[in-house]
């Protein structure tokens, strides 16, 4: 039987960063201020002071040749974890990411992987302003090649950066900094791994689908509670991965319950929303009782101290859920 | 430094031959209509793949640019399945999913050509770190060329080589122009090598078109490398005597007398010369490796020819580990 720990999403994902590099010797850590200040929100804490300099080492500020470097280490047999600061800053890296790490398996013919893990905290709800708050999975979700996987919790976080770190893909694994510490959940202590490109019903219902990923997951649960309070009964459904996704899961969901409504904080067009519910009706057209409807920010920058307006709100989610349900 | 011996000169000879006759082959093939895709030609730079892969072992890295076939086969790579690439064969390096600009061995350590600009030079830096942390001895090479040393990643990827001290070499082809745009245009300082000492490592200009001067430099850069002495960089002054690729006759932005002038340069000419006047090599043992290698290359061509397309469903295959597709 396996202790079970409090801990939030930041001590899980350094437990996971911390069982891995103890597994793997051939791991390294890599990013801006990772090692002595232990990243800017902590997650490598601690881990240079275990595992050495050589190990767990600073970069400097350079996104392009942090992994581009990475790739090579990767080509060349090590396996590199990379810190991108916020998500916010992986732009000038994005060249390297798609037209490199995405690329490197197939364009070789299948003689190269790029094992890597980039790590990047992504998302609203800390007053964090334009450049410390987007959400850009959408733009990795377009690129095949690459997998994008996105926890919602503790439990989630530690599960799933173990599966990534195993799998010899490169993964863009984001992490919804607005729960980093607000939420805790009680983890396995011991070493597990949460499948990935596989989506989690955590409620079964009959009324409507709601999906919903990282973040969002929060505002998701409580507007199945709301809605419970209001006689709808809610199946909601946990993505986890976006690329691959699991759309046998959603598809099936919304086989049953004839609605579905996806909720994301990034902005509305060409979202990765759209894409789930173009797929969604392209396979279950004749069963659907209503129109597909997604909750997303605004379709603008992200807007500093009106946040609170921008990010899907639990009331905006009723209603949406509402007006689908009584359609 | 120690002249090279007549044997490694005749081996240098052979593999800028080898070089020069794939190009031309190449360009053949493109123009009648039998390879796809586009063609980047190596033509008269041949010194320099040359000369530095001379000093490597079949296990250190190098990643290359969209002009890359010279480095792969001065690494050892075979003309048959190189040309099978370019024929998008399945018998290819990549089984025809990579191309020209895109060919890569893992047994040679060629970590790949690179149809962006400037997108190896970091990857040369992990390969090298790598060397490094599990103590290899193992070096990693850069090619790029003068307009990629324009690019953000070239100075991030020299920072990163210097402040990690790594066996790398960063081997700059410097052809004068980046793609129709003359050097002068595009940068103040044309001698590349001066940046090294911004970054805190050292840096040499050489001849690119003298396999001699190119094969001195990398040969202590190497060792420098190799003992822990951190990275170099080379500026290897050349030129390419075909156009930027090959829809491109390279005469609307250079000067015929240019081009002209530098094709009296041709590498292969001087180190033949080299071999006859002062080696006392017969013109005719020459002519006979030029004529075994041409040879080769019809086997080769032979080879690409008539091995077989990839299926359509193959455009899915390679995406993901485990034969995930799409």
């Amino acid at each position: 039987m396996t202790e079970l720990v409090e801990m939030n999403m930041i001590q899980a994902l350094n437990n996971a960063l911390d069982i891995h590099m103890h597994r793997e010797s051939n791991a390294i850590i890599m990013g801006e201020d990772i090692g002595g200040f232990g990243g800017v929100f902590r997650v490598t804490e601690g881990l240079q002071q275990k595992y050495g300099p050589d190990r767990v080492f600073d970069t400097p500020l350079a996104e392009t040749g942090i992994v581009g470097s990475a790739i090579g280490m990767a080509l060349a047999g090590l396996q590199p974890i990379v810190e991108i600061q916020f998500a916010d800053f992986v732009f000038p890296a994005f060249d390297q990411i798609v037209s490199e790490a995405a690329k490197y398996r197939y364009r070789s013919g299948g003689q190269y992987s790029i094992k890597m893990v980039i790590r990047m905290p992504y998302g609203g709800g800390i007053r964090g302003g334009h450049y410390h708050s987007q959400s850009p999975e959408a733009y990795f979700a377009h690129t095949p090649g690459l997998r994008v996987v996105i926890p919602s919790g503790p439990y989630q976080a530690k599960g799933l950066l173990l599966a990534a770190l195993n799998c010899p893909d490169p993964v863009i694994f984001l992490e919804p900094k607005k729960i980093y510490r607000s939420l805790k959940a009680h983890v396995p202590e011991a070493y597990y791994a949460i499948p990935l490109e596989k989506a989690t019903v955590v409620r079964e219902g009959r009324d409507t689908t709601l999906v919903a990923y990282g973040a969002m997951m929060e505002v998701a649960r409580e507007a199945v509670l709301l809605a419970e309070g209001e006689g709808y009964d809610i199946e909601l459904i946990d993505l986890l991965s976006i690329l691959p996704y699991d759309f046998k899961t959603v598809v099936t969901s919304v086989e049953k319950t004839g609605r579905l409504v996806v909720i994301q904080e990034a902005p509305r067009t060409c979202g990765f929303a759209a894409e789930l519910l173009a797929e969604v009706q392209e396979r279950a057209f004749t069963r659907l009782q209503a129109p597909l409807q997604r909750v997303t920010g605004f379709d603008t920058p992200f807007p500093y101290t009106l946040e609170d307006h921008y990010l899907p709100r639990v009331e905006r989610v009723l209603d949406v859920l509402t007006k689908t349900i009584e359609y | 430094m120690p002249r090279p011996s007549k044997e490694l000169m005749l081996q240098m000879y052979r593999k800028m031959m080898e070089i020069r006759q794939f190009e031309e082959a190449a360009s053949e093939l493109y123009q009648r209509g039998e390879l796809p895709g586009f063609l980047h030609l190596y033509i008269g730079e041949e010194a320099t793949a040359v000369g530095v892969c001379s000093n490597l072992n079949d296990d250190d890295y190098i990643t290359s640019t969209h002009r890359g076939h010279g480095h792969f086969i001065a690494k050892g790579g075979k003309r048959d399945r190189m040309m099978a690439e370019l024929f998008a064969k399945t018998t290819g390096y990549c089984k025809g999913k990579g191309g020209s600009m895109h060919i890569a061995d893992v047994s040679l350590g060629i970590l790949g050509a690179n149809g962006v600009v400037g997108a190896g030079i970091p990857m040369a830096n992990g390969a090298a770190l790598s060397a490094k942390m599990q103590g290899t001895k193992k070096v990693a090479v850069a090619f790029f060329g003068d307009g990629a040393t324009n690019q953000g990643v070239f100075h991030e990827s020299l920072n990163l080589a210097a402040v990690w001290e790594l066996p790398e070499i960063l081997v700059c082809e410097n052809n004068q122009y980046g793609m129709g745009t003359p050097q002068r245009e595009h940068q103040k300082v044309t001698d590349i090598s001066i940046r090294a000492e911004s970054y805190g490592m050292p840096g040499i200009r050489v001849d690119g078109n003298n396999i001699f001067e190119v094969y001195d430099a990398t040969y202590e850069a190497v060792e420098r490398a190799r003992n822990g002495g951190g990275p170099t960089l080379i500026d290897c002054n050349t030129y390419r005597f075909r156009g930027h690729h090959i829809g491109d006759p390279g005469t609307s932005y250079r000067d015929r007398t240019e081009v002209e002038e530098w094709q009296k340069r041709d590498p292969i000419a001087y180190l033949k010369k080299v071999l006859v006047e002062e080696e006392s090599v017969a013109e005719t043992d020459l002519e006979a490796i030029d004529q075994e290698l041409r040879d080769d290359l019809e086997a080769a061509i032979d080879f690409a020819r008539s091995s077989p397309s990839p299926r359509p469903e193959d455009a899915l295959e390679d995406l993901y580990a485990g034969g995930i597709r799409p």
